[in-house]
């Protein structure tokens, strides 16, 4: 290809509005240029001022997809800010309200999203129900994705924007004969999961990146408590992630990217499995063995896999939980303190999120900052895209084959623009 | 009386909001994907499919608030494409809280008036009415599932689809 104007005004099969530009002359890139258009929505600017107790569930509109991340996360800059600390059942149903989203959310990515270019349809849902293996693909897809949303209905309230979490604990808890189908409907699922695994653990795309991972690891594989690891031996403690991260200003984008000491990195289930595929769960250690031999991988396509595979860990470790678990109902945790500045780091589906909040003696916040996955694999995103346009340049194909080449690889990484562009970037003095 | 059809057209668009009504338009899907499957043809949906075309519609359903003279002058294109347009979840139906920003002081405003003048937005972010004649509504954040399949239960029955 020696000459090439495309311009993807319209990424598909991805959360929110994506664009990308690429001009090719003489066989050299001139551009390639991804961008976010969602529209910002200004949440930073908009807590400002807002009661504290109202600012979870202002922040997880940020995303309508990863919105129970928004929550747990601003949930716990509130608490740290207050001095709560939350009682060992919160925490619990909290790891749980984490699986629910997280099988839920992957499997949307990877049947409605991923799934038809591994299988070469242009949606899902155009899958052949004639064809035995597409037909059970359709049955797992929609199972898997129930199986999740009931885990995060009885334990969150909801499966987008959840109602029973709060500041202190949880309004709610589970009964326990929602507890027993829970179990039962997690159980049923698991070998559709495996046939998941299996799938994109036989996916030969490749694209294999210069980013390094960065991730939220703690002991066992969870994605709330740790430490942030990333290049070398070091463990950030969370409240210093942001230290390491740099700023920088796409011009053409919605959203802020980051770079990672100066460096290219990325977040999300290929970081996290990357760097803490020991600690995953016994029994998904075992049956996803031949899948774990590729990782450590650099390969972004992996991150598919490494998707399907927490799906699994989401399973094992919420039956766990729930067969040896009372749930009782406890009084929220007050505050023990007025004020004060609180962070929050969590895994989100698509990688490490950070909320900060500082409130003041009135209970008002007086200001905060957050910063999403997507923003910090941006950067990325767009190198990778260079990469493998280099790589195609040799090859004729015609604009569409192109597009499909491209937006596989955007889809890959599972990018969520929401999430990107819901702020403007404020320094913190 | 006319043939039944087979399938509704129908368009899923989002504009400025979460998304979060996709999400749950997709979890409905659980329980009624092979019925959607077998009534519906999806004309245009960023979220399920590459090949989406912008044609003649028996329902195009809209997510999301308006914050762009291009996103006003694509809802108007939508409008005119589409016999039923159902405004989706409570950005599209009042704005907020994607037009949050309308209510900002002066002081926020100013923060944030280079972002709103590089990207060309509106003045005000505002709900799908201020632009366009909505039909029906289903309220909500995210928007009310059971609202939703009433509205699309009326819209099979209204175009005369084959159940």
């Amino acid at each position: 290809m020696h000459q090439v104007d495309l311009s993807l005004t319209e990424i598909t099969k991805v959360e929110g509005s994506a664009a990308l530009d690429i001009r090719v002359r003489d066989g050299k890139i001139e551009e390639c240029k991804f961008s976010i258009k969602e529209f910002k929505r200004f949440y930073t600017q908009a807590m400002a001022g807002k009661h504290y107790a109202s600012l979870p569930q202002l922040l997880a509109r940020i995303c309508g997809t990863c919105s129970n991340a928004h929550l747990l996360c601003s949930i716990e800059s509130c608490e740290k800010a207050l001095g709560i600390q939350p009682s060992v059942q919160s925490q619990v149903l909290k790891d749980l309200t984490m699986s629910g989203l997280m099988i839920r959310d992957h499997a949307l990515h990877l049947y409605l999203f991923a799934l038809p270019d591994v299988y070469k349809r242009d949606s899902f849902l155009a899958f052949d129900e004639n064809s035995a293996e597409e037909h059970q693909l359709l049955h797992d897809a929609f199972d898997i994705k129930a199986a999740g949303n009931y885990l995060a209905t009885i334990v969150a309230g909801r499966s987008v924007h959840a109602i029973n979490p709060t500041i202190g604990g949880f309004i709610k808890v589970p009964t326990a004969d929602e507890v027993k189908e829970a179990v039962e409907k997690l159980k049923a699922i698991r070998p559709a999961v495996l046939r998941l695994i299996k799938v994109f653990e036989k996916c030969d795309f490749s694209l294999i990146t210069q980013a390094m991972p960065v991730a939220l690891v703690g002991q066992p594989f969870n994605f709330l408590r740790g430490a942030i690891k990333g290049f070398g031996d070091q463990a950030i403690p969370e409240e210093d992630y942001p230290k390491h991260l740099d700023h920088v200003v796409l011009p053409y984008s919605q959203a802020s990217a980051y770079k990672f000491e100066g460096k290219l990195f990325i977040v999300g289930s290929l970081a996290r499995l990357n760097l803490s595929q020991d600690t995953l769960h016994k029994n998904t250690k075992k049956d996803a063995k031949n899948a774990l031999k590729l990782f450590p991988s650099q390969n972004i396509f992996h991150n598919n896999l490494a998707q399907a595979i927490e799906i699994l860990h989401c399973l094992d470790s919420s039956i766990d939980t729930l067969e040896q678990t009372k749930f009782v109902k406890e009084p929220l945790i007050k505050p023990t303190k007025k004020s004060g500045v609180g962070m929050g780091v969590i895994e989100a589906p698509r990688g490490t999120l950070y909320h900060k909040v500082e409130i003041g003696e009135d209970g008002k916040v007086i200001k905060g900052k957050i910063v999403v996955p997507t923003g910090q694999n941006q950067i990325s995103i767009e190198t990778d895209l260079r990469a493998r346009l280099t790589e195609l340049l040799p090859q004729e194909l015609d604009a569409d084959a192109l597009r499909f080449e491209m937006e596989k690889l955007i889809r890959a990484y599972d990018p969520c623009m929401s999430c990107a562009a819901h702020f403007l970037q404020v320094n913190w003095l | 009386m006319n043939k039944p059809k087979n399938k509704l057209r129908v368009g899923w668009f989002s504009f400025t909001c979460c998304e979060d009504s996709t999400v749950v338009f997709t979890e409905l899907m659980n329980e009624r994907w092979q019925d959607w499957k077998r009534l519906i043809d999806f004309r245009h949906a960023r979220a399920l499919q590459t090949k989406n075309v912008l044609d003649e519609m028996d329902v195009a359903f809209i997510e999301g608030a308006v914050s762009s003279p291009e996103q006003a002058e694509q809802v108007k294109k939508i409008r005119a494409k589409c016999k039923m347009l159902v405004a989706i979840g409570s950005c599209a139906v009042t704005g907020l809280p994607s037009s949050q920003r309308n209510q900002f002081d002066e002081k926020t405003r100013q923060e944030i008036e280079f972002i709103l003048a590089r990207f060309n937005h509106l003045d005000q972010v505002q709900p799908l009415k201020e632009f366009i004649k909505v039909d029906a509504e289903v309220p909500g954040c995210p928007m009310d599932p059971d609202k939703f399949l009433a509205i699309l239960d009326l819209a099979l029955k209204k175009f005369n689809i084959q159940l």
